[in-house]
């Protein structure tokens, strides 16, 4: 086979996508970032980030995306570790993915019926002898749905990384007197932490940007940097400013992927 | 490999099939007309019906599109990428439109039935002598909520929603202009205020209003109000009828300290491309017939003076959506202020969400 041969010629609609749709627009965020409202250069939307009420909203944006990202994964990892005892892993597995070719707004929509305050979950906690709940536009309905969205997102590469683990590995330990326990701290979750650690990228990223389940699901009342964005490119109409706050969510992402990959790398070495 | 190729294949048949379908289609709806006419209007405005006649009366095919902000109205106009025949913006968008040159002035030659239109409703501010629009509904802001899920509680005035019997019970708008001028309001400032102290003054004193928030949302206040999910809501008058007719408990006041008055309006954008038809098409909407029919099903309040003779009524008497002139005058017509005090608007607004 000729492949390596033909590796150039293939590569130029990849270089040509990454540079269209990758690079360029980041690069037009970036400078548009140094504009105010009249067109002027400026460095006053990036000292304006750093005033007390963009703070705020980044450090709450961090917030609640950690804590959707660790339930995730506190629901997932066992899911995903028992998915792979199953006896019809695939089918169980599609049947876990198959809520995620859904609509995301259409989700959010059900689960305004289902929260509300004559929706089925009060129905059912009036059933059992306890008081309405305001479910709907709270904190812990947002992460409730958050978490519900993403699951599947952090199920798959934990999953993978659970099936691909050598089960004469996990023999092996045991063999050797280890615990279930020890088993598991010492042998399966250092062995799938590259799977651990692609799930807690593609939950975190996009949940610090998660926009239309904070007005639908949190009444407003959390605020993340998706928001912010898009308050300022469609109401205040302040591109300049919108972009900043984009640039900076573009370098926190950055910043998380070389978190996750470096360890990744090192783990290998480490391995070698 | 050869699965995979298999699979992209069949999925490519299955689009182009469909693709040459839609195709079709679109030949076969518009085959008989000679011109179309792209009307761009807000979500739930207009009774469809009514589309269907204006195309019979005329031949012209209408391609009717929805938008849900003024604001990304604009910004498809802006762009040009559509060639719309009629927009219907508020009236501050319409002043910003005139200052981006976005609107073509309309020729009266062409539209005989302004005749009907009430005076009143006529040469404001926002388009003197009207060069570039004609009201199509008005309304006011104010609150909407429901006796049964409250313990008497009356809103005669703005202050009464920062009683504290209130907590988790307001559902706001999720609009800086709306919220942050309702706290104006309260304070009896205008709410075109340009004073930074006032601003600030109003944002202060909506904080202290958040205890009493139950969410900030957008048009999902209707269906939560007509479920009795929230009782108290902080709304435009036509969503309000709207939750009248489905939920007969449910009442509506303008506070006294005063509030938004506003106005849609029939325009040409610069981006029309059938003239004579957005000609016809504004002097259709504005027959008296056409124009009680449309209020009638949009259930907002309808500037057309000799269009009331055709209505029910009880409708045109209720005090809470035809107010009488003298409540009018002491209600407020937004200004256009500028992107740089939007900006403001905005940025204290996201201060109280932030709360």
């Amino acid at each position: 086979m000729n492949h390596k041969l033909l590796r150039p010629l293939h590569s130029i609609p990849y270089f040509g996508w990454l540079l269209l749709f990758v690079i360029a627009p980041i690069l037009l965020i970036v400078y548009y970032s140094f504009f105010d409202l009249s067109g002027n250069f400026t460095l006053g939307n990036y000292v304006n980030f750093f005033t007390s009420t963009y703070f705020k909203l980044t450090l709450s944006s961090f917030w609640y995306a950690f804590l959707i990202t660790f339930f995730s994964l506190l629901i997932s990892y066992p899911t995903a570790y028992f998915l792979t005892k199953t006896k019809h892993k695939q089918l169980w597995l599609l049947l876990i993915i198959i809520p995620s070719w859904i609509n995301l707004l259409l989700k959010t929509y059900a689960f305004i019926g289902l929260l509300g305050l004559y929706g089925p979950i009060n129905a059912f906690l009036e059933l059992t002898g306890l008081e309405k709940q305001q479910l709907l536009f709270t904190n812990f309905s947002f992460v409730f749905v958050s978490v519900y969205i993403f699951i599947p997102f952090m199920i798959l590469p934990i999953f993978n990384a659970l099936d691909k683990l050598n089960p004469a590995l996990i023999d092996a330990a045991r063999d050797l007197g280890a615990t279930q326990w020890t088993t598991f701290t010492k042998v399966i979750f250092p062995l799938t932490m590259n799977g651990v650690k692609s799930g807690i990228q593609v939950v975190f990223i996009p949940a610090l940007s998660l926009f239309m389940i904070t007005r639908l699901i949190a009444g407003n009342k959390v605020i993340t940097l998706g928001t912010a964005i898009e308050q300022q490119f469609l109401v205040t109409q302040n591109w300049g400013m919108g972009s900043t706050i984009a640039v900076f969510l573009i370098l926190f992402m950055f910043i998380i992927m070389l978190l996750t990959s470096q360890k990744e790398g090192a783990k290998r070495n480490e391995k070698n | 490999m050869k699965e995979i190729l298999r699979g992209a294949a069949l999925i490519l048949i299955i689009s182009g099939l469909l693709f040459v379908v839609n195709i079709q289609l679109n030949k076969s709806g518009s085959s008989g007309t000679k011109t179309s006419l792209t009307v761009y209007n807000w979500g739930e405005y207009i009774d469809p019906q009514l589309l269907k006649e204006f195309e019979q009366e005329t031949g012209i095919k209408v391609i009717y599109e929805t938008f849900d902000s003024n604001e990304g109205m604009m910004g498809k106009v802006e762009q040009g990428g559509t060639a719309y025949d009629i927009v219907v913006p508020s009236e501050y968008m319409i002043e910003m439109m005139k200052e981006k040159d976005l609107l073509l002035p309309i020729d009266y030659q062409q539209v005989p039935n302004v005749k009907h239109i009430d005076p009143y409703f006529l040469n404001l501010p926002f388009d003197p002598n009207n060069e570039f629009s004609l009201p199509y509904f008005w309304g006011t802001l104010g609150i909407a909520f429901n006796p049964t899920l409250l313990e008497g509680q009356t809103f005669e005035s703005w202050d009464r929603l920062w009683d504290p019997s209130l907590a988790q019970k307001i559902v706001l708008v999720d609009s800086a202009r709306e919220t942050i001028g309702m706290s104006l309001n309260s304070l009896d400032y205008s709410l075109n205020s340009t004073d930074i102290q006032q601003l600030r003054a109003a944002t202060e004193k909506l904080k202290q209003l958040k205890p009493n928030v139950k969410a900030i949302i957008g048009d999902e206040v209707t269906q939560l109000m007509i479920n009795q999910e929230a009782s108290v809501a902080l709304t435009w008058s036509g969503q309000a009828a709207d939750m009248m007719a489905e939920n007969e408990n449910i009442d509506y006041i303008v506070p006294e300290e005063g509030s938004n008055l506003w106005f849609d309006n029939l325009v040409i954008p610069r981006t029309a491309a059938n003239l004579e038809g957005a000609h016809a098409f504004i002097n259709f909407m504005l027959d008296p017939e056409i124009a009680a029919r449309n209020a009638e099903y949009v259930g907002y309040s309808t500037p057309n003076l000799t269009a009331l003779d055709y209505m029910d009524e009880t409708v045109i008497s209720d005090e809470r959506f035809y107010p009488d002139e003298e409540t009018r005058d002491h209600l407020e017509v937004y200004r256009n202020l500028g992107l740089e005090l939007l900006g403001v608007y905005n940025e204290y607004f996201l201060e109280f969400k932030m709360k």
